[in-house]
């Protein structure tokens, strides 16, 4: 058996220079009524903030957005800091608007697979699915 | 003389003490007398009370109430996890409990660090790590190195709650003194450090003033003596929050710059402006800052360097030499009479140990240009509403100019958030650490003798 919502603790945010704060909001507000324990950093956090909080907070997992199309840029790097704080395999999340342009999902997904995510979501993709990928990869993990 | 009331200040060099009547109330007098820590501490405090009995005529007293910063003052370290969350926490934490932050060391403790700690001596060790539902690992970990620590060492232990029994145990099996309190960062950002405080504070009277050979003057005096910061930021936070019956002024910044370190305390939420974005820990409303380099006497020459000597040789108009000459006299010993030369030296220096003190004390705004446009991060305090600026400390007490001095706790070019304007005042008779003794029992009287003392400058 994995654990149930209650004994897993999420650390949230909008990485780099992105206000975008909206969606953030909705999110936490999603798994604190799922009840997760949520660490909400908000709006324009750096890898170092994701990472710290997650280590101090004994997180499960890190859930990474990213509106403004910098993401990648921004996230990159992102698990090698884990590894290097001590956090090694913790759940990698991201979603939202990647990349800016064309580029299909599909090759969106595999780039940031390829960072070390375990998860990539596209635009519009409800809180609901990475609930129950969540309470499932923890199961299974 | 029923109402008379003695307050007492055992400092690192000299013990002051302060008479007050209760009944006006007044300030019946004040007096001085060097501390005699290398002898007995009751020698200095027996000539500093004639000198205060030769003045006011009166010898006896209802109450007393006593602080000390002698002998070292109250050594601490404080250890956590993440650098800036919960080994942060633990400093702030330490520093407000009136504490001297020897060190602050972050993660799993190297050997060495652990060597360090065991020759830094700190009286007490303050041991934080992982917010409640945290982290464990470390904390215990920790606990593991410092039970290796040989002698008597007390530590408190303020981590997460579900690690925090198993590390008081491990280290009180090794022989050392603990006191098991709440988390300083029970979650993520959230600050607790009142409880940390309150069993620094136990641990102070409990076996620290024994170890200075301040049982004497404890037992004398009759009521728990303090840490002479702690002492400092209570007459602080009386003056800002005021009491029951009186206003208090609201927030308030103290500079207090001494011989051998600058003091800051800020009495302010410093709660970002509309449109910023906080990060990193949220400080607390009583923040104490200390500045290991700046000082006028034993840190003199660190405060120079801090500046430049070109720099303040340009200012004070005299040669690179004349400078050093009057750095070396300055060094020597902090006297009130000087030449014209020396009184500019220590006037300059005076000046940029209060702007680089509050600079640091000060959060800081930056702004970050964006896709969306222009962000504004703050990190820490902003006290740029700040109205009440007030200075003391033997450097401001003694200048012929103080007002321009203490002007340097106002913002100018910097990006540090310090008081926009804000009116200056003086304690010129040194009484913020006597009030903030004399609020534990009567705080509407150490209020009135606080407004009414304070000197205004501008």
């Amino acid at each position: 058996m994995g654990k149930s919502a209650e004994e897993i603790t999420v650390v949230m945010g909008v990485i780099g220079a992105d206000v975008h704060a909206i969606g953030n909001k909705i999110l936490e507000y999603a798994f604190r009524e799922a009840g997760f324990n949520v660490v909400n950093l908000g709006v324009m956090v750096s890898q170092i903030e994701f990472v710290e909080a997650a280590l101090e907070t004994a997180a499960d997992a890190i859930l990474v957005s990213s509106l403004y199309g910098h993401g990648e840029m921004d996230c990159q790097g992102l698990r090698e800091l884990c590894i290097e704080m001590g956090l090694g395999e913790i759940l990698l999340y991201v979603g939202g608007n990647l990349v800016i342009g064309k580029t299909s999902f599909p090759e969106v997904e595999a780039k940031f697979k390829k960072m070390g995510f375990n998860r990539v979501y596209p635009p519009g993709t409800l809180p609901e699915t990475a609930i129950r990928d969540l309470l499932g990869d923890l199961a299974n993990g | 003389m029923a109402n008379n009331v003695l307050l007492v200040d055992i400092g690192s060099t000299y013990t002051k003490v302060v008479a007050v009547d209760l009944d006006y109330p007044k300030i019946l007098g004040t007096a001085s007398a060097p501390t005699t820590a290398a002898t007995n501490i009751r020698e200095g405090l027996f000539e500093a009370l004639k000198c205060l009995t030769e003045k006011t005529g009166t010898t006896s007293y209802a109450e007393s109430y006593g602080s000390s910063s002698a002998a070292g003052g109250l050594k601490m370290v404080a250890i956590g996890l993440v650098p800036a969350l919960t080994a942060k926490a633990g400093k702030m934490a330490a520093l407000g409990a009136g504490a001297k932050v020897l060190k602050t060391f972050a993660y799993e403790l190297a050997a060495s660090e652990v060597d360090e700690i065991q020759q830094l001596e700190p009286d007490i060790i303050l041991l934080c790590g992982g917010t409640d539902g945290g982290n464990k690992e470390v904390i215990l970990r920790n606990a593991e190195h410092l039970a290796g620590l040989a002698g008597e060492f007390s530590v408190v232990v303020a981590g997460n709650k579900a690690a925090a029994k198993e590390a008081a145990e491990i280290l009180e099996a090794s022989g050392k003194q603990v006191r098991l309190c709440e988390n300083v960062m029970p979650q993520y950002n959230c600050l607790n450090v009142e409880p940390a405080q309150a069993a620094i504070r136990n641990l102070f009277l409990e076996k620290i003033v024994q170890a200075k050979g301040l049982s004497e003057v404890q037992r004398f005096i009759g009521n728990p003596l303090l840490p002479t910061p702690r002492a400092v930021l209570q007459g602080a936070e009386l003056l800002a929050r005021g009491t029951a019956h009186q206003a208090g002024l609201g927030d308030l910044l103290v500079v207090d710059v001494g011989g051998a370190t600058t003091d800051v305390y800020s009495m302010a939420e410093g709660a970002p402006a509309s449109g910023v974005v906080l990060r990193g820990l949220q400080e607390p409303y009583a923040k104490r800052t200390v500045e290991g380099d700046l000082g006028l006497s034993h840190s003199a020459r660190s405060t120079l360097e801090a500046v430049g000597r070109k720099k303040i040789a340009a200012l004070t108009q005299l040669s690179e030499e004349e400078v050093e000459e009057n750095l070396l006299l300055l060094e020597k010993e902090f006297s009130v009479s000087f030449s014209k030369e020396k009184e500019a030296v220590r006037n300059c220096l005076t000046y940029f140990a209060v702007k680089l003190a509050t600079e640091r004390h000060a959060g800081k705004i930056e702004t970050i240009y964006t896709p969306c446009g222009p962000s504004f991060i703050q990190t820490g305090k902003d006290l740029t509403g700040i109205k009440t600026i007030i200075g003391t400390g033997g450097p401001l007490i003694y200048s012929s100019d103080p007002a321009s001095l203490l002007a340097a706790a106002r913002r100018s070019q910097e990006a540090a958030l310090k008081p926009e304007g804000g009116s200056l005042y003086l304690d010129r008779s040194y009484i913020f650490a006597g009030m903030g003794l004399l609020s534990q029992k009567y705080p509407e009287e150490a209020l009135a003798l606080l407004k009414g003392e304070l000197e205004w400058l501008g």
